[in-house]
């Protein structure tokens, strides 16, 4: 007879105590990164997608997610990386958002990913992006994008016109 | 709040579908006659990304502004993360024990299928600029393609690898405009990097057996399909940046997908190989 394994939602909800290594104020499971979490026979599956393909946080979201259920009892365990449908900030929770813009990062604007072929048409409209982004701070949408690239893979730099102060942008992915 | 007009976005459900209908089955890896033709077009895919990563990487501390550095080093990073994905396939299908890592760290320059375009030495940030906007053209035309490829793995790595080469177009085309229709000194810098690496970008469209098998089996387009959509955006790019295309023939250097390198592959391998050739095994 096999001991009672803990329900899957039981470890959705362990799951959702593990920070993101880069912006601890959002969970794992918040940032959509956790696809599945199911029982394999007596082995606990739970599938991760990466952010980006080379995000270097990768390995050690994996070590967390690893050290967190073995400290809740879980011996056996396997860790699948799925990449297939490929992850997007539009599975970036509501609650996850709203700590984001706490912790001075502007939360993605969801559908406003880059289609490779911006650049060329915006060019010729002379605007750039009309893309908006509220500064976290102050929430004047006076900002300017500084860079489309920043400290991490996921995020670009901004910077607030009325408050003066540089923030970071989740980018849309 | 206003958001762009004409912004694609991966058909992610369709793409979950196919996905799980062909969970860990894909007829392709396990195809014997196949096998040495999508080998080498995976090592071409992966090599790629990998030498022009390295490359990009170089760049690393040494960028004229901060913004710039942290976006090479950001554009490095994602070309590393897609090559993992496509040496790992490539090991997979080759089946020999190998894993990525050998096959980026114990290959020898021959052995290597890169175009000889991402091999060429940085030079300036014209050239470094230049040489990743025309292959960013090239490599997101191949990979939107490679979304509907008759190989769910390849298909996958595509759609993923798709969403961050967008970004590399849009910022790499981005600066060729502002770089070349900027000041007297900037237009010369982009025109001379455009004329300096022009005979290489040929080598992008030239197809071989190879090629020819893995379009046959429907794992990646026809390489002649990917010309016209390539040259429409470097043709729209190049006007807006007031550059001007160069007459000699665009395909005057070809023979890195076959193994035939110029010489500065061997200098990148000693210094991105040193470690595993030193210390074989050695981790942390």
């Amino acid at each position: 007879m096999s001991a009672v394994l803990p329900s899957t939602q039981q470890v959705w909800d362990w799951l959702g105590e593990v920070p993101d290594p880069e912006i601890p104020v959002v969970s794992v499971t918040e940032l959509g990164i956790v696809r599945e979490v199911r029982w394999d026979g007596q082995t606990l599956v739970v599938a991760v997608t990466p952010t980006y393909s080379g995000c270097p946080a990768t390995s050690v979201i994996d070590l967390m997610i690893e050290t967190q259920l073995r400290e809740k009892g879980i011996t056996d365990l396997r860790l699948e990386r799925r990449l297939s449908p490929p992850w997007t900030t539009d599975w970036v929770t509501e609650a996850a958002r709203d700590k984001l813009r706490a912790y001075g990062i502007a939360p993605p604007v969801d559908g406003t990913a880059s289609d490779g072929l911006m650049a060329g048409r915006a060019a010729r409209l002379s605007g750039r992006s009309n893309l908006v982004i509220a500064c976290p701070r102050c929430g004047s949408s006076h900002t300017e994008r500084v860079s489309q690239y920043g400290s991490t893979p996921c995020k670009a730099s901004y910077r607030c016109r009325d408050c003066l102060e540089p923030f970071d942008y989740f980018k849309c992915h | 709040m206003p958001s762009l007009p004409d912004v694609a976005t991966p058909d992610v459900v369709t793409l979950a579908e196919r996905a799980a209908a062909a969970q860990s089955h894909d007829p392709h890896v396990a195809d014997v006659a196949l096998k040495p033709a999508f080998f080498d077009w995976l090592c071409r895919m992966g090599d790629n990304s990998l030498i022009l990563g390295h490359r990009i990487s170089e760049w690393c501390g040494h960028g004229p502004v901060l913004e710039e550095d942290i976006a090479l080093a950001n554009t490095a990073l994602d070309l590393i993360g897609h090559t993992q994905m496509w040496l790992g396939l490539a090991a997979e299908v080759e089946g020999a024990g190998r894993s990525a890592d050998d096959l980026a760290f114990l290959r020898d320059a021959m052995k290597f299928r890169n175009l000889k375009l991402v091999e060429l030495p940085n030079g300036d940030m014209a050239v470094t600029l230049m040489r990743e906007f025309l292959f960013d053209a090239f490599h997101f035309e191949l990979l939107t393609a490679l979304t509907k490829s008759s190989s769910p793995r390849v298909a996958e790595i595509a759609a993923k690898a798709l969403k961050e080469v967008s970004y590399h177009l849009e910022r790499s085309s981005d600066l060729v405009v502002r770089l070349g229709d900027g000041t007297e000194e900037s237009h010369t810098r982009m025109q001379a990097a455009l004329n300096k690496v022009w005979g290489y970008t040929g080598e992008m469209f030239a197809a071989d057996a190879v090629d020819a098998a893995v379009a046959e089996a429907g794992i990646a387009p026809a390489l002649s399909d990917l010309l016209p959509l390539w040259q429409r955006t470097v043709g729209e790019v190049l006007d807006e940046a007031t550059l001007s295309q160069p007459e000699q023939r665009f395909d005057a250097h070809s023979g890195g997908k076959k193994g035939r390198h110029t010489e500065h592959l061997g200098y990148i391998l000693a210094e991105m190989q040193f470690l595993q050739r030193a210390y074989p095994g050695a981790s942390w």
